[in-house]
C-alpha cells in the first residue's frame, strides 16, 4: 500500500489502519470494504426476510377476498377460511375456465397485464389501466350442499391519483352486487380514499349490473339514473374523478371486454 | 467533550429541535404525519437510523477518505434504511403499506445527513449514538405532535380510535378535510415553532436587517 517506507515495526494492518485515509489505496479499500459490507448486510435482510413478506402479501390479498365475500371477522384463520374458496383462471374473452394451462395458486394477473404474451393493449380503455390480461384469477364460493354461492371477481381501474386494485362480489346469477372493495390505491385522504368507508361500500349490496333487458345499467353518480335506484351507488362527496373512476372501472370489467362473457355463462347456469 | 450525554439526548428535544430550530427534515413530516400511528412508526424508524447511523459512521471516522465521506455515510445510511424497510414490510405489513415510499426517503432526510456530518464524524461512537436517538427522538416528538393535531381535527380520531364521531359515519363532528392534506403540516410547524420560540425568546435569530427611523427633513 501506500505507507511501505513506514519505518515502525507493526503488522501490516496495524500499519493500514495508522495510514492516512486520504491515501489512494486507502480511499478504494475503503470503499470496497463499506459496499461489500453493506450488501451483504441488506442482501442478507432481503433473502431471510422474504419468506415472511410473502406470506404477508397473499394473507393480505386472502383477508380481502374474505372481506368483500362478507365471511371476514377478526380473528379468525385466514388460511382455513380461504379453503372454501376455489381459485380459478379465467380466460376473460371466451369466459371459460383455463386451469390446466396456469396453476390458479400461483397464477399472477397484475404481473401479468405488463406482460405482451399474457395481456392486450386496450385502444377503448375507460378504465385507464393500458393493457388488460387476458387471465384473471377468480374465486367461487360454493354453499354446504356444494352449489355456487358466490363469485368473487378483481378489478382494478384508474381514479384520481391511482390505479385502485380491488374486488367485487357477485351473487350466484352473476347480476346481484354482494360487495366490492379496493385492497390498493392511493387516492386523497378524507375524500378519495373514502371509497374505504364501510358505509359506502354497504352502499354496493345488493345493487344490480343489468336490467331485465340484459343492458348493464350499474351507475355511480351523484343523482339517480333513469334506470332506477337498483342500479344506482351514490357517489362521495368531494370525490368527483374517484367516483368517476370507480364507475368507469365498473362498467369495464362488468362489460363485453372484461368478465362478460364469463357472467353470460354464469348466468346460464354453467358453473 | 462539552456536552454530558445527558444533554446530548436532551437537547433536541426541545432547546435544539432538528424540525423546529434547525428546520430539518420538514419534507418527511408533512408527508407522513396524517395519523398518529404511521407517525409514531416513521419517529421509531428515524431514531433507528441516526442513532446507528451515527453510531457505525463515528466507529469509521478515522478511516473514512474526506474526498468519499459523503458517499461513505450515504452507504450507510441507505443499508440502515433498507433494514428498516425489510422489517417493516415483513413484521408491520399494513403500516409499511401506509408508509410505501417514506421509509425509503429517510435516506433523504436532513437531520440523518446532518448529524453524520456535523457530529458523528468528529466524536466517539457512543456519544454519537446517543446524539443520533436525541435527534431523532426531537423528530419524533414534533411528528407526534402533528399527527395528534391532524388525526384528532382532520379525521376525529387517534391512533385510529374514533374520538370525535364523523357526519360520514353518523356522528356530529365535520372533519377539517385540509388537515388530512400534507400542506396543512406546514402551518401546524409554523405554529409550534412560534410556540417555542415564544417560550424559548433565545431560539429566536437576530434580524438580519432592521428598518429605520429616518427623521423627515
Amino acid at each position: 500500500m501506500s505507507d511501505t517506507q513506514s519505518p515502525e515495526p507493526k503488522g501490516a494492518i496495524a500499519r493500514f489502519l495508522a495510514a492516512s485515509p486520504d491515501s489512494v489505496g486507502k480511499t478504494i479499500f475503503v470503499a470496497v470494504a463499506v459496499c461489500l459490507v453493506a450488501s451483504m448486510v441488506v442482501s442478507a435482510a432481503a433473502v431471510s426476510l422474504r419468506p415472511v413478506q410473502e406470506a404477508n402479501r397473499l394473507k393480505d390479498k386472502q383477508v380481502n377476498v374474505l372481506q368483500v365475500a362478507g365471511v371476514y371477522e377478526p380473528g379468525i384463520d385466514v388460511t382455513e377460511a380461504f379453503a372454501a374458496f376455489e381459485p380459478h383462471v379465467l380466460e376473460l374473452s371466451t369466459g371459460d375456465f383455463v386451469d390446466d394451462q396456469f396453476d390458479p395458486a400461483t397464477f399472477d394477473d397484475i404481473a401479468a397485464a405488463s406482460d405482451p404474451e399474457l395481456s392486450v393493449a386496450l385502444d377503448d380503455d375507460p378504465a385507464g389501466i393500458g393493457r388488460k390480461a387476458k387471465y384473471r384469477v377468480v374465486y367461487l364460493l360454493r354453499d354446504d350442499t356444494g352449489g355456487l354461492d358466490k363469485v368473487i371477481l378483481p378489478i382494478q381501474g384508474y381514479g384520481l391519483w391511482s390505479t385502485l386494485y380491488g374486488f367485487i362480489a357477485l351473487e350466484n346469477n352473476g347480476n346481484d352486487i354482494y360487495g366490492l372493495q379496493f385492497y390498493q390505491h392511493g387516492e386523497t385522504p378524507g375524500l378519495g380514499a373514502e371509497v374505504d368507508n364501510p358505509r359506502w361500500k354497504a352502499l354496493w349490496n345488493g345493487k344490480k349490473l343489468r336490467d331485465d333487458a340484459g343492458d348493464l345499467q350499474i351507475t355511480v353518480a351523484k343523482s339517480q339514473p333513469a334506470a332506477g335506484p337498483d342500479f344506482y351507488i351514490d357517489a362521495l362527496a368531494g370525490a368527483t374523478l374517484t367516483s368517476v373512476g370507480v364507475d368507469n372501472l365498473v362498467k369495464f370489467w362488468m362489460g363485453d371486454a372484461g368478465y362478460g362473457p364469463f357472467l353470460g355463462k354464469l348466468q346460464a347456469g354453467e358453473f | 467533550m462539552s456536552q454530558t450525554r445527558k444533554e446530548l439526548l436532551v437537547d433536541p428535544l426541545v432547546d435544539n429541535n432538528p424540525i423546529t430550530l434547525q428546520v430539518l427534515g420538514i419534507c418527511s413530516a408533512l408527508a407522513v404525519t396524517s395519523s398518529l400511528q404511521v407517525s409514531a412508526v416513521m419517529a421509531l424508524a428515524v431514531i433507528f437510523v441516526t442513532s446507528f447511523s451515527s453510531f457505525f459512521i463515528s466507529c469509521l471516522r478515522n478511516q473514512i477518505p474526506g474526498s468519499i465521506r459523503i458517499i461513505v455515510q450515504m452507504v450507510i445510511i441507505a443499508s440502515l434504511v433498507i433494514l428498516v424497510d425489510q422489517i417493516l414490510k415483513a413484521y408491520a405489513f399494513e403500516i409499511s403499506k401506509t408508509l410505501s415510499v417514506f421509509v425509503g426517503l429517510i435516506i433523504t432526510n436532513c437531520i440523518v445527513m446532518g448529524r453524520a456530518e456535523a457530529f458523528a464524524m468528529k466524536n466517539p461512537p457512543v456519544a454519537s449514538f446517543i446524539d443520533g436517538a436525541g435527534n431523532g427522538m426531537g423528530y419524533g416528538l414534533i411528528l407526534l405532535l402533528v399527527g395528534f393535531i391532524r388525526e384528532l381535527f382532520g379525521a376525529g380520531s387517534l391512533f385510529g380510535v374514533t374520538i370525535l364521531e364523523t357526519v360520514n359515519n353518523g356522528g356530529w363532528y365535520v372533519p377539517n378535510g385540509m388537515l388530512l392534506l400534507p400542506p396543512s403540516a406546514f402551518f401546524i410547524i409554523g405554529l409550534i415553532i412560534w410556540a417555542f420560540r415564544t417560550w424559548k425568546p433565545n431560539q429566536v435569530e437576530e434580524r438580519e436587517y432592521k428598518i429605520q427611523q429616518v427623521e423627515a427633513h
